[in-house]
């Protein structure tokens, strides 16, 4: 079976509005994290990949099934939407069971899987008995994301899935995130809490005003931001001298002191001469340097070159 | 050629996972049923179906019942199955039982649930219909049983003769087949046109207008009705007068079978055409 989901120049018009246009795009088993401003068609891409919503031309394939097939396709496919709505006056185990029950297993093998997706997003048994009606706003993102995986999806797609999480919780989801991408299946995460899934992402794909502006690995898409200088932080005793030698042989384009004193953002138009010379300074040994990173080389950073605003928690 | 094509879609047709279908329609309705029929929701519905058999209640206790009393109270029974149930009970109550199925669960923001589940929506549909058919005929079928046996049990023996001697059975299973199809015909309606419209009731409130006036419309367009079909099923003559008797009126003789086969056949086509629209259907919660 294929193991990829295939956008093939996708688009969605709802009405004159556009939802999404000549979308194409491959992604294979990993973290993927939809990046993207409010109503620039993540939630559209999502919906389209799960047959909530049907293109409006081109076509889109999830490891060879399509959605209309819906007994195969949802058996491989979990969706955790963003919309905080559920039956009226059911309890948490009743939905997930109810769920469970659809796949056509016993009803002892659903209540094995939903008591382990319950572990899995760890709210308790008594919780769950409860009525969802009566839940907070995290139980309820909890008892969607258990619905998603309960059934042990090999497609998990999670819209927002960090929404109304305490710091507790969402450092829990993304444990679970990161376990069920070492998995190896295909999780596809749209999120505004950037520094988050940054940490976590194989891959990110931008997306604004419908269009997919970048898509691959973050490393990559940042080396591919040419017109916007890299940002290195280089700790070391002497960032002041450091500052003036890459400024003289006139790699350096920016530079900005570290708040505790013993570092400095450096920014450069050509990174790979950058670290060439770096390297030269460091054998001189007047500057002692302890350690290079890169500083830009993030999801936060690519969304504001790439896309303008501000990233972060938007 | 034609052979072997219609060969492939025999198997086709053999191959497909029928016994989990069966699975997952028969664990739907269970979970429509519980959901629908036993909240507190449903209430009102329960109201539509047993008023009359409160009214026939009191009836019993404040009114004298003798032998010449016999004929004016199946006459009466006859109109409240015609002029009540098929008219106003079961038509409104199969509005807010069937609309509820997949536009209620739009305006709620749950259908998703359903549709991101591994049933095929025509399975989907088709179990959202049949717990609906489900629920309404268990209410109004239960209300008739007992309406019929409360305007019947005063009489003491002369009723039970007629019941069980003379044509009160037959009257009673024709009042029965007449509900049931009415469920089925008003459930299959309002499933559509709660898929069609956002807002059904102006819909409902004009098709109820379309069964007013469908006997004084051309025959053709009389078999566009759920009411016409069951009018032929009347064991019994309303004696109506006045505007009551255009809803009464037969104009075209048509068998007790073809018109079940006839509204059988209506309520196939618009479960079709349901099955199509749900296949199309996109959420799109924002815009509801």
């Amino acid at each position: 079976m294929n193991d990829q989901i295939i956008f093939e120049d996708v688009s969605k018009f709802y009405g004159e509005v556009l939802g999404v246009n000549r979308v194409s795009l491959t992604i294979p088993p990993g973290i993927t994290t939809l990046v993207g401003p409010n109503g620039s068609g993540k939630t559209t891409l999502m919906n389209l990949l799960t047959g909530l919503v049907q293109p409006s031309s081109g076509s889109i394939s999830v490891m060879g099934l399509s959605s209309r097939d819906a007994n195969k396709f949802f058996a491989t496919v979990g969706y955790c939407t963003q919309f905080d709505f559920f039956p009226r006056g059911i309890t948490g185990w009743q939905f997930l069971l109810d769920s469970l029950m659809l796949h056509g297993m016993s009803k002892l093998a659903a209540i094995q899987l939903a008591e382990e997706s319950l572990q899995r997003v760890q709210l308790d048994k008594t919780a769950a008995w409860r009525k969802i009606d009566g839940y907070s706003k995290g139980m309820r993102q909890k008892i969607r994301l258990a619905q998603a995986i309960a059934h042990r999806p090999r497609v998990l797609v999670l819209d927002e899935p960090l929404n109304g999480l305490d710091p507790m919780a969402r450092a829990e989801s993304m444990a679970l995130f990161e376990e069920l991408g070492r998995q190896g299946i295909h999780l596809i995460i749209s999120s505004h809490i950037l520094d988050e899934v940054d940490r976590i992402s194989d891959r990110v794909v931008l997306i604004t005003g419908g269009y997919l502006i970048a898509e691959g690995n973050i490393h990559q898409v940042r080396q591919e931001v040419r017109e916007k200088p890299m940002q290195v932080l280089v700790r070391c005793d002497r960032p002041e001298a450091l500052a003036s030698k890459m400024f003289a042989m006139n790699h350096c384009v920016e530079a900005r002191l570290h708040p505790d004193g013993r570092g400095i953002f450096l920014r450069t138009g050509d990174v790979d001469q950058f670290y060439s010379i770096l390297n030269d300074i460091a054998t001189e040994g007047t500057v002692k340097i302890e350690a290079v990173a890169p500083a830009d080389d993030d999801a936060h950073a690519i969304y504001q070159y790439l896309i303008g605003s501000e990233g972060g928690t938007l | 050629m034609m052979q072997q094509a219609g060969a492939g879609r025999r198997r086709d047709f053999m191959q497909q996972p029928w016994a989990l279908w069966r699975l997952q329609a028969k664990r739907l309705t269970q979970i429509e049923l519980r959901r629908n029929l036993f909240s507190w929701r449903a209430t009102w519905i329960y109201f539509l179906a047993f008023i009359p058999t409160l009214i026939i209640f009191i009836h019993i206790l404040f009114n004298e019942h003798d032998a010449s009393s016999f004929n004016d109270d199946t006459q009466v029974l006859a109109g409240i199955i015609q002029l009540y149930y098929i008219r106003l009970g079961v038509f409104f109550g199969c509005l807010g039982i069937f609309s509820r199925l997949i536009r209620g669960e739009m305006i709620e923001r749950s259908l998703h649930f359903y549709l991101l589940s591994p049933v095929r929506r025509e399975v989907l549909l088709l179990s959202k219909f049949a717990a609906g058919s489900a629920a309404a005929v268990l209410l109004f079928v239960t209300a008739t049983i007992v309406d019929f046996a409360l305007m019947y049990l005063p009489f003491g023996a002369a009723g039970r003769d007629y019941v069980f001697n003379g044509p009160g059975l037959g009257q009673l299973e024709a009042y029965v087949l007449i509900i049931v199809l009415a469920c089925l015909g008003y459930g299959a309606v309002f499933l559509l046109l709660s898929m069609v419209f956002k807002n059904p009731t102006p819909g409902a409130l004009l098709f109820l207008g379309w069964e007013a006036i469908n006997p004084v419309l051309p025959s053709i367009l009389q078999r566009l009705s759920v009411a016409s079909y069951l009018r032929h099923l009347m064991p019994v003559d309303v004696g109506a007068k006045g505007f009551i008797a255009l809803l009464t009126v037969e104009t075209e003789p048509v068998s007790g079978l073809a018109a079940t086969l006839g509204l059988l056949l209506l309520i196939t086509a618009v479960l079709l055409y349901s099955c199509y629209r749900i296949r199309t259907l996109e959420i799109r919660y924002t815009t509801e």
